[in-house]
């Protein structure tokens, strides 16, 4: 496909690519010797999880790894001619020329001081003789091409007035200014609503048509599926395994790839296991009876084939906030449903459909304006709050951000002692009072969670992002409750890491009979966990109903919609 | 913001990547910091261990003597040791520091209290009296204050906390308004705790922290405020060997014995440097602990 | 939900705002009438020259008949927001002329010294915030080092160590300020250096930030030089909370007014507000003060105007 379009030389080469930072950093590479390259008109796609060392590959390309950094190569070189060793004037006149950067969140990667329109010219203005008006057409042009039609008004607004599509179309502009043959897209859809998403996908493949090489970053198998011709997969500064689209996604070689591919959860039915058994530390310890006895045990008319009691019940829930320009805003309006034992009930929605706000509501940490939230049958959100605090333990919650979510103060044995115990009178920092109990039950509640005891000391800032959601439910679980309610639990992990926290969701799900509202925005996700699912839009339920029925025959066009913009692997 | 709100960065945005940023490890500031401060402490307490002389002995056939290995810091108009005055003087400046620091933190933390925990009637008074507090900026307070009950040590002492007051009381504020409202606050009503249980288990220790930080920051900048007030003959004055009156004693002799106003200033400029430097790295310590 | 016009929003919001200085201002009137009431003594005598001086009860009565002394609490309060209100804020006892126009001739060379300052200040605070962050462990070490000096230099020694250095040794400016342009350097160096220390810290903080944020990266994917990185983009973001600080940056000048005006022996609000207090002149103490509380709202407007001129996404909101 690169030889039609092109003058033969690739955008960029790259052969035995090292990267080390610091005094170590010969020693203990973060890229070890990595080999690619991308033809004009052609999608390379490198994935890799946090870590892998995607990010430094697309820096070390533009000469702006750091000061720090060493970079070595056999072969580097841009548009067919050799930039190691450039000083920082030449490169900086390749920059933007020979190659665009375009990344996460344009929020923060435009100047949120400047408008657009200057962010634009910026190029033009470094590279070009043109002129402040020439700029201005080939701006207005620019915008109009990655479509952004009002462009006359766009110019003038900054980053934080625009639709967050809106932004990373205007960032895109940014970097195709002056035609580079080569635009690096690091994460460029990670921030963005799967529609919204679905619709950067598209721009990106038109330029690709149009003749530029991209190479896109990600961490997501099924993203890049979309406009990838090849993929590269990262693993640890090493490209494991490298090869066209199509086979890399469906005959994977590398264990790493076949990992990553399963644990995309789309398309992957009920309980299926999305982890690879031996990355996931299920606990080897069964002998805790108390706590994990096997699933027929549970307390309860568990099992998926007992009558379904409904647990958790909103209705007609309504919450409005007041803006700062005092107009009013219903964040929820009129949200009903029934939350079955021991079932799932998934929750699905863009930024700003609300699902957050419902999530608040059904904790009871806000009240509604009208409408009510019954827990086991009893009065919840119109309760006392007395009456509250004796029904909260028949619910936890995991949350988005675990970190934020645990007393920076304590240690994750204090954090569990206090979920277990009965609050802050009894267990004193290093106090005598401390029962044996309560560590007993503290040890088990780890051992579910599948986590070691050497963890305890620790404070949750210095685990892994997969570690403290793990303590997250296992905070959650320790006043054994029926219910639990996870908001967005695994949008911040790792998809290997996320597939192994949805399996241990469904394996306690499965032990003790658990209920789960689960709230997201990835429809994957979803899909993987729900029995029952609701789709919000603008504060209202557009589509409830059975999980198989929804995502098989959407009958709502907003449904229908989401479900086409959902990066699926198969075809 | 006030001199503390700075010197603490409470001004700080919150930002995800300092990779550009030398990590901090130990510094040698901060143990130099100690050990001045050590000494400090050793001099308030204990002065005839590191100045063995009399502070007030005069003898008026040394005067006006440049620094020597007799006399480190030279001597004044009637031959008194400066360095014996400056040691000597360690612990009054320390004293007049400490309490107005306490003073301050005492109605900061009563007035941020209130705002932050009594809802939101009270919150908007206690905001409205401290941006009224505010419209009498730095030492304008204080002078007020000592137009009202005269010069002094006490008065000057009073009038420094007074004035430090407002901006501790929005820093308390603030800090109570964060915990209150974080997501661990939210996790623990969600597990079922009733709210004295998290106050005192979260919201109290969270929000008192800081203090010790602001603390350490604030008596540095009041031995700073409280000298100047005594330089101005508001606070202690000469004979006294308070650090801001041996200052001012010497202003009349600056041009031939400038000694007798360097090393009394140098002694406050070290120990504000001293306790900004300690200050910072508490900070440090808690933040990564 | 009916959407206000931008117009109206804007017009409402300064509304708003004026209102709120007015309270403020009322209530610091307020504040200090009944805060002098503390004064022990009776204030009469203290017109007259203090409890020291012989005074004919007849003289006092007199005194306290011409001041208002004998009326009620009350309206002694109403009769001095009405005075307040027309500008006019009474007689100095020690000075024997009225406070308004005395306080208003000073006002000039005080401002002058802090505009001065302020300016010097900012400029010192951004070259060393600008140095010290272009790279390299000591630099920033010494930048850091330098500020926090700077933040704990007393006004009075840093002025003494001025005057001893650049008068006394090697003679090239005058201790005492003189009219003219050699006069304002070293006053204008011992308001500035101290502030200039805050500001400092405040402003390489931010300007680390901004270096560090992904819009400067994609800048620099562009091809923007490491001048255009700081000019264009990371300056505004280093300034926008130096600002922010005007408001306490002005207190702070004037306290240090009161020291600099003393030491240079330099006329100005500072040195006649602290002569007052010395001799317990109310009216003066009080005048100075309620000027001074003016300026500082004035400020804080001015502040909130400026910073919307420089972060255009306080507009929109």
């Amino acid at each position: 496909m690169s030889d039609e379009t092109g003058t033969g030389a690739p955008a960029v080469r790259v052969r035995n690519l090292v990267v080390g930072f610091g005094p170590g950093g010969d020693a203990d590479p973060v890229l070890n010797g990595i080999s690619f390259e991308v033809a004009p008109g052609e999608c390379l796609a490198i994935v890799g999880e946090s870590g892998s060392g995607k990010s430094v590959t697309a820096r070390s390309l533009l000469g702006l790894a750091g000061e720090n950094a060493r970079v070595s190569a056999d072969e580097l070189s841009l548009a067919g001619s050799d930039v190691r060793g450039l000083t920082e004037q030449h490169w900086r006149r390749r920059r933007g020329r020979d190659v665009g950067l375009v990344l996460q969140d344009a929020l923060v990667s435009l100047d949120p001081l400047r408008p657009v329109g200057r962010e634009i010219a910026d190029s033009l203005r470094l590279h070009t003789d043109l002129g402040a008006a020439a700029r201005h057409a080939r701006v207005l042009e620019l915008l109009d091409r990655v479509g952004l039609p009002d462009a006359a008004t766009e110019v003038r607004k900054r980053a934080g007035e625009l639709s967050g599509g809106q932004r990373q179309r205007a960032l895109i502009a940014a970097a195709i200014a002056l035609d580079p043959p080569l635009l690096i897209a690091d994460e460029p859809t990670t921030a963005l609503d799967v529609t919204v998403q679905a619709q950067i996908l598209e721009l990106l493949a038109s330029l690709k048509r149009a003749g530029t090489g991209i190479l896109l970053i990600s961490h997501d198998l099924a993203v890049v599926g979309r406009i990838a011709d090849r993929i590269a997969v990262l693993h640890e500064g090493r490209i494991v395994e490298q090869g066209p689209a199509h086979e890399m996604l469906t005959r994977p070689d590398h264990p790493v790839t076949r990992q990553m591919l399963a644990a995309i959860p789309v398309d992957k039915p009920r309980g299926l296991r999305l982890s690879v058994r031996a990355a996931a530390p299920v606990s080897p310890s069964r002998s805790s009876p108390a706590l994990t006895s096997p699933g027929l045990a549970s307390p309860g008319p568990a099992g998926r084939d007992a009558p379904r009691h409904t647990v958790l019940e909103a209705v007609g829930l309504v919450k409005r906030f007041t803006r700062p320009g005092g107009a009013e805003q219903l964040a929820v309006d009129g949200v009903s449903f029934r939350l079955a034992r021991g079932t799932t009930l998934g929750i699905v929605g863009e930024s700003g459909s609300g699902k957050t706000t419902t999530a608040r509501l059904a904790l009871a940490l806000t009240r509604p304006d009208a409408g009510e939230v019954r827990l086991l049958g009893q009065a919840f959100s119109a309760a006392s709050a007395k009456q509250r605090r004796l029904l909260r333990p028949g619910l936890g919650a995991v949350y988005q951000d675990a970190l934020s979510s645990f007393d920076p103060r304590l240690s994750v044995e204090q954090v569990l002692r206090d979920a277990v115990g009965g609050g802050a009178g009894r267990t004193g920092r290093g106090g005598a009072s401390v029962s044996t109990a309560d560590r007993r039950r503290v040890l088990q509640l780890l051992d579910a969670v599948g986590l070691s005891q050497g963890l305890l000391g620790r404070r949750p800032r210095s685990l892994s992002g997969g570690q403290r959601q793990r303590v997250s439910i296992a905070r959650a679980l320790a006043s054994e409750p029926q219910i639990l309610i996870c908001d967005e639990p695994v949008s911040s992990l790792d998809v290997t890491v996320q597939a192994q926290v949805l399996d241990l969701l469904d394996e306690l799900q499965r032990d003790r009979g658990l209920s789960l509202l689960f709230i997201s925005h990835d429809l994957g996700v979803i899909q993987h966990v729900s029995d029952q699912v609701a789709v919000m839009r603008g504060g209202r339920i557009v589509e409830a109903g059975d999980a198989a029925r929804v995502f098989a025959a959407p009958e709502h066009p907003y449904t229908q919609d989401l479900l086409g913009a959902v990066p699926r692997i198969g075809f | 913001m006030s001199d503390l709100e700075i010197q603490a960065g409470l001004g700080r945005s919150p930002r995800a990547n300092r990779q550009h940023r030398p990590p901090r490890r130990f510094g040698v500031a901060e143990a130099l910091a100690g050990l001045f401060t050590i000494f400090l402490v050793t001099a308030a307490l204990f002065p005839a261990l590191v100045a063995p002389g009399d502070p007030l002995g005069i003898d008026p056939l040394s005067a006006f003597q440049s620094p020597s290995p007799a006399h480190w810091f030279g001597t004044d108009e009637s031959g008194r040791d400066i360095y014996t005055r400056v040691s000597h003087g360690t612990g009054s400046s320390l004293l007049i520091g400490t309490v107005a620091t306490l003073i301050g933190l005492g109605l900061g933390l009563v007035l941020g209290t209130l705002a932050g925990m009594l809802g939101p009637i009270v919150d908007f008074t206690v905001n409205r009296f401290l941006e009224v507090l505010f419209a009498f900026p730095g030492l304008l307070l204080a002078l007020l204050f000592i137009l009202i009950f005269g010069p002094g040590v006490a008065t000057a002492t009073v009038a420094v906390g007074l004035a430090t007051a407002p901006g501790y009381a929005r820093i308390i504020r603030g800090q109570l308004l964060s915990v209150r409202s974080s997501a661990f606050v939210e996790a623990a009503t969600v597990l079922g705790r009733s709210p004295g249980q998290i106050l005192v288990r979260h919201i109290l220790p969270n929000t008192l922290a800081p203090l010790f930080v602001l603390g350490t920051l604030g008596i540095g900048q009041a031995i700073v405020w409280a000298s100047a007030l005594s330089y101005l003959g508001l606070g202690a004055a000469p004979p006294a060997a308070e650090w801001g009156a041996m200052l001012s004693a010497g202003r009349t002799y600056i041009g031939s014995a400038w000694w007798m106003s360097f090393f009394p200033g140098l002694f406050i400029v070290l120990t504000a440097v001293s306790a900004t430097a300690l200050g910072r790295g508490i900070e440090r310590r808690l933040r990564h602990a | 939900m009916a959407e206000v016009g931008r117009g109206t929003r804007v017009f409402r919001g300064a509304l708003a705002r004026l209102g709120g200085a007015l309270f403020v201002l009322w209530m610091v009137a307020t504040l200090t009438f009944f805060a002098i009431r503390l004064i022990p003594g009776d204030p009469a005598e203290a017109i007259l020259g203090g409890p020291g001086s012989q005074t004919s009860p007849e003289a006092l009565a007199a005194v306290r008949a011409e001041y208002g002394l004998d009326q009620p609490v009350l309206v002694q309060y109403l009769a001095q927001l009405a005075r307040l209100a027309t500008g006019d804020l009474g007689r100095s006892y020690s000075l024997n002329q009225d406070v308004a126009p005395l306080l208003i001739g000073q006002l000039g060379g005080t401002l002058l010294l802090a505009v001065l300052a302020l300016g010097v200040a900012w400029l010192l605070a951004l070259g060393l915030a600008t140095w010290s962050t272009r790279g390299g462990r000591v630099a920033w070490s010494v930048g850091s080092g330098l500020e926090i000096v700077a933040a704990a230099l007393p006004h009075f020694w840093l002025a003494t160590a001025l005057i001893v250095l650049f008068s006394v040794w090697l003679g090239w400016l005058p201790p005492i300020s003189t009219p003219g342009v050699a006069g304002l350097v070293l006053p204008v160096l011992t308001l500035a250096v101290p502030l200039a220390g805050f500001l400092g810290q405040i402003m390489r903080e931010s300007l680390l930030t901004a270096l560090e944020s992904p819009f400067v990266l994609s800048a620099r994917a562009r091809g923007e030089s490491e001048r255009g990185v700081r000019w264009v983009h990371s300056i505004r973001h280093a300034a926008l909370p130096a600002i922010s600080l005007s408001g306490w940056a002005f207190g702070s000048l004037i306290s240090g007014a009161v020291v600099v005006e003393t030491i240079f022996a330099r006329p100005g609000l500072g040195r006649t507000l602290l002569n007052a207090v010395t001799v317990r002149d109310v009216p003066v103490v009080v005048g100075a003060v309620l000027i001074v509380a003016v300026g500082y709202i004035l400020m804080t407007l001015l502040t909130d105007l400026a910073q919307r001129i420089a972060d255009p996404r306080l507009r929109t909101r």
